[in-house]
């Protein structure tokens, strides 16, 4: 029948005879058959075949459904030991094809098994409570007048106080406050120890158990201090420290518990928490701001809520309460909810957060390039397999012979791609093992995140994940081979379209490589990227200055010292680095009525020398005076403008008064503009404040010398003559700005090793094509040959379809690449380099070499074989 | 047994089976349900009270003969059984006993 008249659409049809009962199939396809005609009559052939559609979806009611057939299902099971042993041999007699398959299948479910137990870590946070499912943590929602608000994971701690009587249907609370840091001193030894303080409910709402001790009444009075086993290790020798007493200070502490270490995956880390009522007495006590509703930086609430317990009285609660608070307040309005305990380690971005959090949409990023590496193998697979289906045809026309169903061809190839993945999952369980400890030591903030250990669900969700990658694999070659024909395939093997499915597998190719150019050149441009980030003019000199974080020694002393070594050129102090992310604001006033939040740093008259700013107009600070005597600012140009001082020129702007903190400060110098941030954020205004001496910043020496290592080992015995205690902090300043886009670098190298997987796997799928189009060839190159065709015209036959695809590959890849940077990752950043041609380009051009120089090799090889010997063969 | 009392439209159904004779297959039934009725009759509809009807053994079917109108299909025949005449007859009987009852009754004074 021709196209005269129209058809039903054939896979309507096809789906009525799978689902249907074999006794209604037959005169209900009929009817709609005839429903059909007369519709195309009526309504035209479109609205026909959408009547059918529908029609047929429609019937799909229970007792128009198929019931499991018990013998057909059960038959699969009697021909496990079948499929088994065929997939064996097919594997041992393929080993290339085998090879190809089961590396690419291993290389790439590890990275899933990555991202297996990176999602299930970050799942199992926080798992340990016992109350977990009913913690909430009070977040804060803090807007200051003409600013934008500011979500905070702390709050105040006057919450704590209102809550029980505010809030309605609560079980318990504990208030948490960060910050204590000090050297506890035991006998004559002496530790530097950071420290949480915890009110006495603290044990109550989590379940961090002790080793010694009372939880109910641990944390109860002021001055007592409950130790981790590792602290209590690290001050008395032993966990046996109940009732010994540390000193802070000229304050001593007892020790009035000992708790086992925090678990890894705990978003609360503490080394030793010390009574919530030492904070009150030691601030709360003296300074009237510590119970500000306002004062929300530094506190956290956690409540528990009644076994069946709501939220939603709490919520209105809460806000009822904000609201009456924030009467008291003038320019600012703070606002308070609850947060569940789960969302805290993968949940919103919130500021002031403590512990880890890892943001849901890295997650998904990772998830989806092991999916894409994955799918990339499976395409491999159903390549391959469908390739090779004249070898295997003959198999299953004589189990459709015998009286295979569909259904059994169709279970076999799957079931046969199943093992076959399993059999790589032992490979890629050894591979994962690997990639496993890289990941850890990628940097050292992942480690703090994961422990990426085992467990019974994740060994069970890589059982799945390799059953999954099995049946996406097998599917396409299991379709294929359940529709061929037995009888044809017996009759004429050879009558098998060989290249009937030449397009899907063109279109896998082409996917694949098209998925690995994406790849690599994101990796080349995101690293000239990140390089260009590294070399950025930043508007001063970070070369060889040598950061060093004070701890509120005799800083003069040590300056004095360590400006005697030869090598040192210059020192300064300052009390923030630049240029790395950390930001420290003061609102500034110019004309009345008008005021700026702007960023500023610190520092001592050598600042500018030693970091090489330059002005345009003024001088350095020229008065020193003593702490809280200050009457000069240094600015940047972006003050200026902030404030259209003398009309932006930096010569008139010298002597204008501004306020800074309340304080009338005169313009002495202007800075030409330079990064006080990241890349990210745009220059703002900025300005330097003069300052004698910074206890607790940053002494900055500028260094020239051959042998950084043996100055560093100087300046180290210097501190170690000033301070016993702490170990010297020193850092490089371009190695700080290196760690600022610390992110960036892991991210490069995550996608650039999913670029390498990819190519690899792409390119071995290629190659396996290549071997079999060059084997089924052979005959007719041969022939060529013989007929008189050159070498150089047969490899150019050969290649011309591969090249093709590859050109096509590239095509799509790099304009998608460029776009991908040029509209989503580089809008994040204000200041950035050009996106590289040159990188773009080189990366693709690499893996095409790569891929044509396999080609090649191939396609000479099948070209150079003497035409004599293939021919006598037949 | 199911029970065998009859729907509404399973009566129409079955009725039309019986007025169809020879010629009730799902198709026919319908145009004919249609034409009696005014109402439309779903082919979906009309399929699952057939199916019905023959599970509570009102009605039986067989396969006829295959046409090219039909792309090849058999159709389906219905046929009234004995357990159906006898509902049909009963379910007539108990409308004209209500009938029967009703004193006065014209169309006229309702409108």
């Amino acid at each position: 029948m021709k196209e005269t008249t129209p058809r039903p659409p054939k896979w309507a049809t096809d789906f009525l005879r799978w689902y249907c009962r074999p006794g209604l199939a037959e005169d209900l396809e009929g009817d709609l058959f005839e429903y059909f005609t007369r519709n195309v009559r009526n309504k035209g052939a479109r609205r026909a075949r959408l009547i059918y559609i529908i029609d047929v979806i429609k019937f799909l009611r229970p007792y128009t459904i198929r019931k499991i057939d018990p013998l057909t299902f059960l038959s699969h099971f009697f021909m496990i030991g079948s499929y088994l042993k065929t997939s064996r041999r097919s594997l041992v007699r393929n080993k290339l094809f085998s090879m190809i398959n089961i590396i690419g299948l291993a290389v790439s479910m590890s990275v899933g098994l990555l991202v297996i137990s990176i999602v299930s870590d970050q799942l199992a946070y926080d798992d340990f409570h016992e109350k977990k499912d009913r913690i909430y943590r009070v977040i804060t929602r803090f807007q200051n007048d003409g600013q934008s608000p500011i979500n905070l994971a702390s709050t105040s701690v006057k919450v704590a106080q209102r809550i029980p009587d505010a809030v309605p249907g609560i079980e318990n609370f504990t208030v948490m406050r960060t910050g204590f840091s000090g050297d506890a001193q035991v006998g004559q030894n002496i530790f530097p120890i950071e420290a949480t303080w915890a009110d006495q409910s603290f044990f109550k709402v989590f379940t961090f158990p002790l080793i010694a001790g009372d939880p109910a009444t641990a944390l109860k009075e002021p001055y007592s201090l409950v130790l981790t086993a590792k602290t209590a290790e690290k001050l008395f020798g032993s966990t046996d420290a109940i009732g010994r007493t540390v000193r802070f200070d000229s304050l001593d502490y007892q020790v009035t518990g000992i708790a086992k270490d925090v678990p890894h995956l705990s978003h609360i880390r503490f080394d030793a928490l010390i009574s919530f009522a030492s904070a009150d007495a030691l601030i709360g006590k003296k300074d009237n701001n510590f119970y500000a509703w306002n004062s929300v930086w530094s506190n956290y609430v956690y409540i528990t809520v009644p076994k069946g317990g709501s939220t939603a009285g709490m919520q209105r609660a809460l806000n009822k309460l904000s609201a009456a608070e924030n009467k008291a307040l003038q320019t600012a309005k703070v606002t308070v909810s609850l947060q569940p305990l789960h969302d805290i380690a993968m949940g919103q971005d919130l500021s002031n957060n403590i512990g880890p959090k890892t943001n849901p949409m890295i997650l998904w990023a990772l998830g989806g390039l092991a999916f894409v590496i994955i799918l990339s193998a499976c395409f491999n697979y159903t390549n391959l397999s469908i390739a090779r289906s004249l070898r295997r045809a003959r198999e299953v026309g004589v189990r459709k012979l015998i009286g295979a169903h569909r259904s059994h061809v169709l279970g076999q190839f799957i079931a046969e791609a199943v093992m076959i993945a399993l059999l790589a999952l032992l490979f890629s369980f050894g591979l994962y093992a690997f990639l496993r400890t890289e990941f850890l030591s990628l940097d050292k903030h992942i480690a703090q995140l994961f422990t990426l250990n085992l467990s019974l669900v994740t060994v069970l969700c890589f059982i799945a994940l390799a059953a999954v990658t099995g049946i996406l694999a097998g599917v396409l070659p299991a379709l294929f081979f359940s529709k061929i024909s037995a009888l044809s395939v017996m009759k004429d093997s050879g009558g098998l379209k060989l290249f009937k499915r030449i397009g899907l597998r063109k279109t896998l190719i082409v996917v694949q490589y098209v998925l690995s150019l994406i790849f690599i050149a994101t990796t080349m441009v995101g690293y000239g990227q990140y390089k260009g980030f590294l070399n950025f003019d930043l508007g001063f000199s970070t070369e060889n200055v040598l950061n060093i974080k004070l701890r509120g020694e005799e800083a003069d002393a040590l300056k004095k010292e360590l400006a005697e070594l030869p090598e040192v050129k210059g020192i300064s102090t300052s009390r923030m680095i630049t240029s790395v992310g950390s930001f420290y604001g003061e609102t500034v006033k110019y004309n009345p009525g008008d005021s700026a939040l702007v960023w500023h740093n610190t520092v001592d008259e050598n600042y500018i020398p030693v970091h090489q700013h330059k002005l345009l107009a003024g001088t350095n600070f020229k008065l020193r005076p003593e702490k809280g005597k200050e009457s000069e600012v240094i600015v940047n140009q972006q003050v200026l403008k902030r404030f259209n001082i003398a009309g932006q020129d930096p010569q008139k702007a010298l002597g204008e008064l501004i306020t800074v903190g309340g304080k009338k400060l005169a313009i002495v110098g202007v800075l030409k503009d330079f990064h006080y941030g990241t890349m990210e954020s745009k220059i703002d205004p900025v300005m330097l404040l003069y300052s004698a001496s910074e206890p607790s910043g940053y002494l900055n020496l500028k260094i020239t010398s051959g042998d950084l290592e043996a100055t560093i080992e100087k300046v180290e015995n210097i501190w170690k003559k000033f301070d016993k205690v702490h170990t010297l902090e020193a850092r490089f300043y371009d190695d700080q700005i290196q760690e600022a886009y610390s992110q960036f670098s892991v991210m490069i190298k995550i996608v650039g090793f999913i670029a390498f997987l990819a190519i690899c796997i792409a390119s071995l799928g290629l190659f396996g094509m290549v071997v079999f189009t060059t084997e089924t060839k052979l005959k007719e190159i041969s022939i060529r040959k013989v007929l008189g065709a050159s070498q150089a015209g047969l490899v150019f036959l050969l290649c011309r379809n591969f090249l093709l695809l590859l050109a096509i590959s590239a095509a799509v890849a790099l304009p998608v690449t460029y776009v991908l940077f040029d509209q989503i990752f580089l809008t994040k950043f204000v200041y950035h380099q050009p996106i590289g041609m040159i990188e773009l380009v080189s990366g693709a051009i690499a893996v095409m070499l790569l891929a044509l120089l396999m080609i090649s090799w191939q396609t000479a090889k099948a070209a150079r074989s003497n035409p004599a010997e293939i021919l006598k063969s037949e | 047994m199911k029970g065998t009392n009859l729907g509404e439209f399973e009566e129409l159904v079955l009725l039309t089976i019986a007025a169809l004779g020879q010629e009730a297959y799902s198709v026919a039934i319908c145009d004919e349900l249609e034409r009696y009725t005014g109402r439309s009759a779903k082919l979906g509809v009309v399929h699952a009270v057939l199916n019905r009807l023959e599970e509570k053994s009102l009605s039986k079917s067989y396969l006829g003969d295959a046409s090219a109108t039909r792309g090849g299909k058999r159709k389906r025949f219905y046929e009234v059984t004995h357990a159906g005449k006898v509902a049909l007859t009963r379910a007539k009987e108990v409308r004209e006993n209500i009938w029967r009852n009703i004193p006065g009754f014209n169309l006229e004074g309702s409108i």
